[in-house]
């Protein structure tokens, strides 16, 4: 077995949860492999239902996966949960801070909770509170806080033990602007400390691009990809360029129009929307409208950007990225299968 | 394929000074909340008031039916009125925790290394300070309004631990239901159905020598009763003890299955989160 030093090995895991109604229940995690390395921000980026979450839960010993092994820092988390917990950090979606409670007391239960002596737990409480900017509102309870507030005393709550991995599932959902990117500079200035090692789940695109430095894309409750952002869109080679089409139009055919076109390739039709990639967008851009032009299907808009998170997702899905899976255009065609990725997650492994 | 552990084995054993030292942080945690309300403890105490004399004087003439075999209606009252209310704090139990579900908090705990049998009993402790003070605040109320407890103050510890023993087993089964249900109405709808049932089936308000034949048997097999008939038994100048031990030894058994129940539905909470 191999020993190399990485915080987190995840192999084959998979879940499924009953559901009433649902046939065969619902299959949360379905062989999902991972490995993260010290001390770095590791982003698990997917769709809300994508299966992050539940990941989550099995790798902080709260779930129990039907199969599969993960492993924290060496350990197993299946047959030593009580040794994980004292390694890791777990910030969860839903804050978990007692809100009957003040900031400064629910930091010292923590502390105590992991086994640290009164004096040393209220130690350790202050100077977290010093740290997350929270010294004002320490004696405040917890029920006043404004959303940010309450999201670095989580925050303050996972680290009180000094772990060696901190779980972050989701940390800036629901903040407002200015609070997240607060959170932003934390979170980066957490991986810089001695050896934290930072998983992040995210739904966001930005998010995982300037925080991350891996991530994995997780759809349908797998690994599809993993890599660098910036690995990972320099896959895609080039420039997307894409276009809108009016109502009316028949995918098909502008299919056909484009895939005929030298200067641009892999032609995905998604509703009205076509995304297509060129070494060169701008130079690509007139004889790709000329083309429609003539074929009779004018394009409503084009637009060209470099690659981005969102046309990773796409190559590795063959969807669109909706953060909210309830906004997926139920238009949209099936991905054909030309348009699958390679087995690229076979050579990442 | 796996290979040894890279790391010593952690200590597994769930220790005494663990699961005590959890206990009383997490006791506190809650005494300490309740603390901040003092609206709701006054209302806790205020709650069995009404009752110890809203029944004792709906009730008062009871005592003039031939065979009640009691001189005052409030003294033969106090220890129903102690064992409803203990039944009626604990029965709510399993609200909070859907909070601390719904919350997140369970789940902090959950993942950190806390005593999955300190989460327990420490909902118990508390639960036992809250039935404790309000038990023996009932016993002053009947004091103050003419009660007599020949029994003395063992007698009185006697009513105030049934009380508690009480809670503890209506406060594990509401947890366990807590925990598998996670739906507040499912807690409303027992409490609603059950409390007044398991109230009246018992000797609380009414001698069972003057109940039907089938309320006897129903009422012999009810842990409320225990309660009542081990607590009225302890206050009376002449306690038949080996019956008190008996009963309070029941509710004690029955306290220690219901508590045991709630820590394993810890398991299938966490395999279905």
């Amino acid at each position: 077995m191999t020993t190399e030093p990485c915080a987190v090995r995840a192999h084959d895991l998979g879940k499924t949860y009953s559901v009433r109604g649902v046939k065969g229940g619902v299959r949360a995690l379905d062989g999902l492999d991972l490995t993260v390395g010290r001390g770095l921000v590791f982003g698990l980026l997917g769709p809300n239902g994508a299966g992050k979450s539940t990941a989550v839960k099995v790798l902080t010993t709260l779930t129990r996966p039907d199969r599969g092994t993960a492993v924290i820092e060496g350990v197993d988390v299946r047959r030593r949960p009580d040794h994980v917990r004292r390694l890791i950090g777990v910030v969860a979606q839903r804050s978990g801070s007692d809100p009957r409670a003040t900031a400064r007391e629910n930091l010292v239960l923590q502390a105590r909770m992991h086994g640290m002596g009164g004096r040393a737990a209220r130690a350790r409480a202050a100077e977290l509170l010093g740290r997350f900017d929270l010294a004002e509102v320490a004696d405040r309870l917890v029920k006043t806080f404004s959303g940010g507030t309450q999201r670095r005393l989580d925050v303050a709550l996972g680290l009180v033990h000094r772990p060696a991995v901190l779980f972050l599932d989701e940390p800036t959902t629901g903040l407002d602007p200015e609070a997240r990117a607060a959170m932003w500079s934390e979170i980066r200035r957490l991986a810089g400390d001695d050896g934290l090692t930072v998983v992040l789940t995210t739904h966001y695109l930005e998010e995982a691009d300037r925080l991350a430095q891996r991530l994995a894309i997780v759809d349908r409750g797998r690994v599809v990809a993993d890599g660098t952002p910036d690995e990972l869109k320099g896959e895609l080679r080039g420039d997307a360029v894409h276009l809108e089409l009016p109502s009316g139009t028949v995918p098909g055919e502008v299919r056909a129009v484009l895939e005929a076109l030298p200067s641009v390739r892999e032609v995905r039709v998604a509703g009205r929307g076509v995304s297509t990639r060129s070494d060169n967008g701008a130079a690509a851009v007139p004889a790709v409208l000329a083309a429609l032009e003539r074929a009779g299907t004018p394009a409503a808009s084009v637009t060209v950007a470099r690659p981005s998170l969102d046309d990773v997702f796409l190559r590795y899905t063959g969807r669109r990225y909706a953060p909210d899976t309830d906004q997926d255009d139920s238009t949209s065609s099936p991905p054909g299968p030309e348009t699958r990725p390679s087995a690229r997650q076979e050579a990442a492994r | 394929m796996t290979a040894a552990p890279l790391t010593a084995p952690a200590s597994r054993a769930v220790t005494v000074p663990r699961l005590a030292a959890h206990t009383w942080f997490l006791t506190g945690r809650r005494l300490h909340a309740l603390a901040r309300q003092p609206a709701v403890v006054v209302g806790n105490l205020v709650q069995p008031a009404i009752w110890l004399f809203l029944f004792g004087s709906l009730f008062r003439r009871v005592v003039d039916i031939p065979g009640f075999g009691h001189g005052s209606y409030l003294g033969y009252l106090v220890p129903g009125v102690i064992a409803m209310n203990a039944m009626n704090a604990s029965m709510w139990a399993g609200v909070a925790m859907i909070e601390e579900i719904d919350r997140g908090t369970l789940n902090r705990f959950l993942t950190s290394p806390v005593s999955r049998l300190a989460l327990m009993t420490s909902g118990v402790a508390d639960q036992a300070v809250t039935t404790g003070l309000q038990s023996v605040a009932i016993l002053l109320l009947g004091l103050l309004g003419g009660a007599h407890y020949p029994g003395g103050v063992a007698g009185c510890a006697v009513v105030v631990a049934a009380g508690v023993l009480l809670g503890t087993v209506f406060g594990g089964l509401s947890n366990a239901m807590g925990m598998m249900l996670r739906q507040r109405e499912a807690i409303i709808g027992f409490n609603v159905l059950f409390m007044l049932p398991l109230t009246f089936l018992s000797s609380a308000f009414m001698p069972t020598a003057l109940m039907p034949h089938w309320m006897r048997v129903v009422t012999a097999c009810n842990p409320l009763d225990w309660a009542v008939r081990a607590g009225r038994s302890a206050l009376t100048a002449d306690p038949d003890w080996s019956a008190i031990a008996a009963r309070g030894g029941g509710l004690l058994a029955l306290a220690v299955v219901c508590v045991a129940v709630s820590v394993a539905t810890f398991r299938y909470y966490q395999k279905s989160v």
